[in-house]
């Protein structure tokens, strides 16, 4: 595949989400939410259904009305603008190419509409079905192609019009497994290639922290946090955040002076945590270790081989079961009725009430 | 089902179907006078100045209420669908109410209406294409509606619209050349309605197609014949365009 020929970096512009509130009868689908992109920034926003992220970019496409609030993109209030005046493009869950028209076709349609010459706009249309590797289906009706290079065809008619803002609604969901890695890496190879400011919706964790420069969690129609994906994994902000992001083991913490005790260690508490007493401590799998030990008072109940690693699940004395990610190596060396030991690798937890 | 029986009943069905045209033929070419056989029947479609003033009375009706019909129904079932989905059920009543009414019901129903109609555009039987087009209405929504429901007009009209079209643009360039086989289903029903419609036009005093066929079948059985079937062939002609023209459309 050749990249990027003929195909103008364009600087990305500043997006701004100011107080935004959609109702629907008794519904808040929004909730004051608020949210700034840097210029050329790749925000994922992520949250599980109904939550209003679907509704955030809906709203900043110009495709439903929010109920108050506005939307300002480079500085302009767009609020009242209708969709097709917003320069935006938008590649839709669903397949969205329309069927009547060749691949090369729907890559032109935003062209044709801005009246570039012929061959001007075959030109640009042929480099970006390069750009998404699909210079060979230029002939193509919907029809003929898979879903991945239906959706590939999707992005590069959404990047063709030069977009001040790229809009993605969970693109990849109807795709396979393995269709779905290599095109949301050929997203982010792209985003970063045309410098196009972006907002991607999912609902999938791995997507998002996989590709965005910052990851938005939402739920309840409220921006939970929005930090660098390393940031929201490791330091969540709420216990929202900590039990949406990631697995979590769940296991009772004794905290004292910024410091939790459990499982027979103690570790220092994120901010967020309840500040003394008996609490929840939500413990990511890959933070717990387990030792094989004959006099150990918790018993493997199972393991699952994930490839490079796997998922060791132990029951603690208490009956509770705790599931700890090691290497495959490693866990190989248990068997289900082994006696061990669970502790806590040095880290930092998040401790929420027992009521949580 | 052996192939014998499927044989049969093709020569059945197709005996049943065939044999009365077969028979309209024979006697729209008869020569009743002097015998043997004669197209003075076909010349006097054009002959025949009353006649050929129906057929084009009747043909400029089937397109006036084609074009007045895909003017209102299809841009109105598009706005429904994305904008009013709620109103879908009462659109669709609207529709079908018609096939539920006698024509006479209706004629007497439109008698006040089409007082102002002929008082403000005059007594031309081109007026009939406003009561036409509510007749055609059960037929023509169902065909659309079909076609409508094969796309994901949502999601083709907002791709549309983010690419930069307006709501025109998006009707005529996207939505309607993916309902194309819905549109010209409609457009030839139609047609089809429109040519052999016979109460409407005679209750109302018009001189249409039907009427004159009727009207020339009381002095002149082989003429009248002649352009019935001559109606007969032109539905099937326009049924067979149709599916020619629809079967080479791509499709999702």
């Amino acid at each position: 595949m050749t990249t990027g020929v003929g195909v103008a970096s364009t600087t990305g512009v500043s997006v701004e989400l100011n107080d935004l509130t959609r109702v629907y009868g008794s519904v808040r689908a929004l909730d004051g939410l608020t949210l700034h992109m840097e210029p050329g920034e790749f925000i994922a926003l992520l949250g599980p259904s109904g939550c209003g992220k679907t509704t955030a970019l809906r709203i900043l496409a110009g495709l439903d009305e929010a109920t108050s609030g506005t939307v300002s993109v480079a500085g302009r209030d767009i609020t009242g603008v209708p969709a097709n005046k917003r320069d935006m493009g938008m590649v839709f869950q669903s397949y969205s190419l329309f069927p009547h028209l060749t691949a090369l076709q729907n890559v032109e349609f935003g062209l044709k509409l801005r009246g570039r010459a012929t061959k001007d706009r075959a030109t640009r249309a042929g480099d970006m079905l390069d750009l998404v590797g699909l210079s060979e289906h230029v002939d193509k009706y919907a029809a003929e192609m898979s879903g991945g290079q239906q959706q590939r065809v999707a992005l590069a008619r959404a990047l063709a019009i030069q977009p001040s803002v790229l809009l993605l609604d969970e693109p990849l969901s109807a795709l396979d497994a393995k269709v779905r890695t290599q095109l949301r890496d050929e997203i982010r190879r792209v985003q970063l290639e045309v410098g196009t400011t972006t907002l991607f919706v999912t609902h999938d964790q791995e997507e998002a922290l996989a590709v965005a420069d910052r990851v938005g969690v939402m739920s309840r129609g409220r921006l939970e946090q929005l930090d660098p994906p390393a940031k929201v994994y490791a330091d969540p902000a709420t216990p929202f955040v900590a039990e949406f992001v990631g697995l979590n083991n769940k296991v009772p913490a004794e905290v004292v002076s910024g410091q939790a005790r459990l499982l027979g260690t103690s570790v220092p508490t994120l901010a967020g945590s309840i500040s003394s007493g008996a609490g929840t401590a939500l413990l990511r799998p890959e933070s717990v270790t387990v030792t094989a030990d004959g006099a150990g008072t918790s018993t493997v109940r199972s393991v699952a081989f994930l490839g490079p690693i796997s998922r060791v699940y132990v029951a603690l004395p208490d009956g509770a079961v705790i599931d700890a990610q090691l290497p495959s190596a490693q866990a190989r060396t248990f068997e289900p009725g082994s006696p061990v030991t669970v502790g806590v690798e040095p880290t930092t937890l998040l401790v929420v009430p027992q009521t949580s | 089902m052996t192939r014998a029986v499927r044989a049969c009943l093709w020569v059945l069905f197709g005996a049943f179907f065939l044999f009365p045209l077969y028979a309209m033929a024979d006697f729209s070419t008869r020569n009743l006078i002097k015998g043997g056989r004669t197209l003075t029947a076909w010349a006097n479609l054009f002959a025949d100045d009353a006649l050929y003033q129906a057929i084009i009375t009747s043909l400029s009706l089937a397109v006036l209420t084609v074009v007045a019909m895909l003017i209102v129904l299809v841009p109105t079932m598009i706005w429904v669908r994305l904008r009013t989905p709620w109103a879908k059920g009462a659109v669709e009543f609207l529709c079908l109410l018609p096939l539920t009414i006698p024509a006479l019901v209706i004629v007497v129903g439109l008698k006040n209406v089409y007082l102002w109609v002929t008082y403000l555009l005059g007594e031309s039987a081109l007026t009939l294409t406003f009561v036409y087009v509510v007749v055609v209405l059960p037929f023509a929504y169902r065909a659309i509606d079909a076609a409508l429901s094969a796309i994901d007009l949502r999601t083709l009209a907002e791709a549309a619209r983010s690419l930069g079209a307006g709501w025109t643009t998006t009707i005529l360039r996207v939505v309607v050349p993916n309902i194309w086989s819905g549109i010209l289903s409609a457009a030839f029903i139609s047609v089809a309605v429109v040519l052999g419609e016979y109460t409407i036009a005679s209750l109302s005093g018009f001189e249409t197609l039907q009427v004159q066929i009727v009207a020339i079948g009381k002095s002149d059985g082989p003429t009248s014949v002649a352009a019935s079937l001559a109606t007969l062939l032109f539905g099937f002609v326009l049924l067979l365009a149709l599916s020619l023209v629809t079967r080479g459309r791509r499709r999702v």
